[in-house]
């Protein structure tokens, strides 16, 4: 049997109750995550991530519309889809404080169905894998805020789920704590194939260094989908570079260097020179079709006499394609959509 | 770093099928793992002693007094003894079943019960029995003390009748603890003040600390119909007590036959109101919307 998308929405609608008026939550999403993919829901708060990651994990209904996961239906399929999923949330406090960090493990392996021993073993080897055992006795209420995160993720591998659902799982972490469970993620996803991910966050950097794709999300509306790449084509379509070099080339300057095919524009930059670099080095700022052009650049600038000391790549980041797709920053601007985020 | 092991099924949908064995040894997995911690509790934490076992006591104690000074007969004394441990469970029921899925929803646990792969029943069942577990042990120790210090002296003719009766009772006791789960998490931050409000009741009209017989034969007649804890009681004291004149309700056979009836009609009620919770909260977002 041919795979099945990990995940597959379409037209998935959520309407909230409320007084004086019903909430969207969502607004008919329409989503396949390939199995295998670390896909990436990005948006502000309130923009309906975590209302999807609750139709998909059998939480909630959707309003209308169609969810499948791993090829089986939220609505009437949920004892399967909870055979192959789990959840970690950021902020998670599940469990109980008097427990220590192996029994709390134990306890849900219990909960996932693992035989006893199965139980154990698994307990242990997520523990060390997750770097929890000088804390495997520690009672769980006495955990910092990284350590519960830790165990959090360990608890969501417990039943090695083909679909995990990742709730802004670096919420309220310090920064090393998240990178951690960042590196966690990776290595868990490449340990096995089809293994699929599927992130909530509204931190760019998080969702451009894991996600294969992301989708862009605002108002319960997907309003952009692609790889982080993609996503950065949409609002800037050429590559943009900026050379630093000892001195002006010469045979055309800097005119001939924007004559070269593949160039669309060369400007001198020299605004962007830092603060004490000597007086005869300039900036360029150099517009290609496409990377590609970037070689015969490099040679005409060495051919003309100047020498190359610097040269990075200006990429828009995702919260520019965010402020181009909506007209907006990615700042709080509405309160929760009536959910737990 | 990774250490991560790859999953033995080759796609998701074969590993979401599971045969009816593997769903009964799961559930029941799940109950042992969900009364773990309250088994384990029991020597987390001690302070249990103090405030389960000694402020209690000290109701009991109350009505012993009460009793002797107005010259009642002595197997009254032992009533209350046995109502004070019976208590014990009907505290556990309303506090730590009844009430506690909405706990669980504030810690952020019951999303999690909802997501794992098992029925909400065996979290329901597992709780029952890690509370009987940990509040047989304060009933005992409020058995044991009560009958050392009061002398009270039991006349026991059916010893294993007495033990069935006494699990009998717990059945439907805890099926009502089931039952009420679903519909405190239904009712919402009121399960608080819900828990409060049927205690005192319960106490009156489960005869906890004097003789059913005694209420009007309407009152009991209501007790009969809806209490497993007066019906158990009333059944337990004249085992507990036979040839000492005790004159209880109903015969205890025919209370016997009451708390078997009202054991089912709890389960399939907890089981009832659970699917209907589950429908409710999926619909309207019950559990994850915070001011509920």
């Amino acid at each position: 049997m041919p795979d099945e998308l990990a995940i597959q929405t379409r037209g998935v609608t959520r309407v909230y109750k409320a007084k004086p008026d019903p909430v969207t939550a969502l607004g008919g999403v329409d989503l396949d995550v390939e199995p295998g993919e670390y896909f990436g829901l990005l948006g502000p708060n309130g923009a309906g991530k975590t209302t999807l990651i609750k139709i998909l994990t059998t939480l909630l209904l959707p309003t209308s519309g169609t969810a499948k996961v791993a090829g089986f239906d939220v609505v009437n399929e949920t004892a399967k889809i909870r055979r192959v999923i789990n959840m970690v949330s950021g902020g998670e406090q599940s469990g109980y404080g008097l427990l220590t960090v192996r029994e709390q493990l134990w306890m849900f392996s219990q909960f996932y169905g693992l035989p006893t021993r199965e139980g154990w073993r698994r307990t242990d080897e997520l523990i060390e894998i997750t770097g929890l055992t000088e804390q495997r006795q520690q009672k769980v209420r006495s955990l910092s805020t990284g350590q519960r995160q830790k165990l959090n993720f360990a608890r969501g591998l417990l039943n090695d789920p083909w679909v995990l659902f990742l709730d802004e799982p670096t919420l309220g972490l310090d920064v090393a704590a998240a990178r951690d469970l960042r590196e966690h993620t990776i290595s868990w996803k490449a340990a096995a194939p089809g293994r699929t991910l599927l992130l909530t966050t509204h931190y760019m950097v998080e969702a451009e260094q894991l996600c294969d794709r992301i989708a862009i999300v605002d108002r319960g509306k997907i309003l952009a989908l692609g790889t982080p790449e993609e996503l950065r084509r949409r609002v800037q379509a050429e590559s943009i570079f900026r050379l630093e070099l000892d001195q002006l080339p010469r045979n055309g300057g800097i005119a001939g260097i924007g004559e070269l095919p593949g160039v669309l524009s060369a400007v001198r930059a020299d605004e962007e020179l830092a603060d004490g670099a000597a007086s005869d080095r300039v900036a360029l700022k150099v517009a290609l079709a496409d990377d590609s052009a970037l070689t015969s650049v490099v040679t005409a600038v060495a051919e003309r006499g100047s020498l190359l000391i610097g040269l990075v790549k200006s990429e828009p980041s995702l919260e520019d394609v965010f402020v181009e797709l909506v007209g907006r920053g990615f700042g709080d601007e509405r309160s929760d959509d009536g959910e737990a985020s | 770093m990774s250490g991560y092991r790859g999953t033995p099924a080759t796609n998701a949908r074969e590993a979401a099928e599971w045969s009816t064995g593997r769903v009964l040894w799961s559930n029941l997995r799940a109950v042992i793992g969900r009364a773990y911690p309250r088994v384990i509790g029991l020597t987390r934490e001690p302070s249990w002693i103090f405030f389960e076992i000694a402020l209690p006591f000290l109701a009991v104690s109350a009505f012993v007094f009460v009793y002797r000074a107005l010259d009642a007969p002595e197997e009254f004394i032992g009533f209350v003894v046995l109502g004070g441990a019976v208590t014990s469970f009907w505290l556990n029921v309303v506090w730590m079943m009844a009430a506690q899925f909405y706990w669980e929803k504030d810690q952020g646990n019951l999303e999690l019960y909802f997501t794992a792969p098992m029925h909400l029943m065996s979290i329901l069942a597992g709780m029952a029995i890690g509370g009987l577990v940990m509040t047989s042990s304060r009933a005992l120790a409020v058995i044991g003390i009560g009958s050392i210090l009061y002398g009270v002296t039991y006349s026991i003719d059916q010893p294993f009748l007495l033990a069935g009766v006494f699990l009998l009772t717990m059945i439907p006791l805890y099926g009502m603890g089931m039952l009420f789960a679903s519909l405190f998490l239904l009712w919402g931050r009121e399960a608080y003040h819900l828990a409060e409000l049927l205690q005192e009741p319960i106490y009156f009209l489960g005869g906890v600390n004097f003789p059913l017989v005694a209420l009007p034969g309407a009152v009991v007649g209501v007790v009969m119909a809806t209490l497993p804890l007066g019906v158990g009681l009333d059944a337990m004291r004249q085992l507990a007590f036979a040839g000492s004149g005790v004159e209880g309700v109903l015969p205890v056979g025919v209370e016997i036959a009451i708390l078997a009836a009202m054991g089912v009609i709890f389960l399939v009620g907890a089981r009832v109101a659970l699917r209907y919770l589950e429908h409710l909260a999926r619909r309207e977002g019950r559990l994850t919307l915070k001011w509920q």
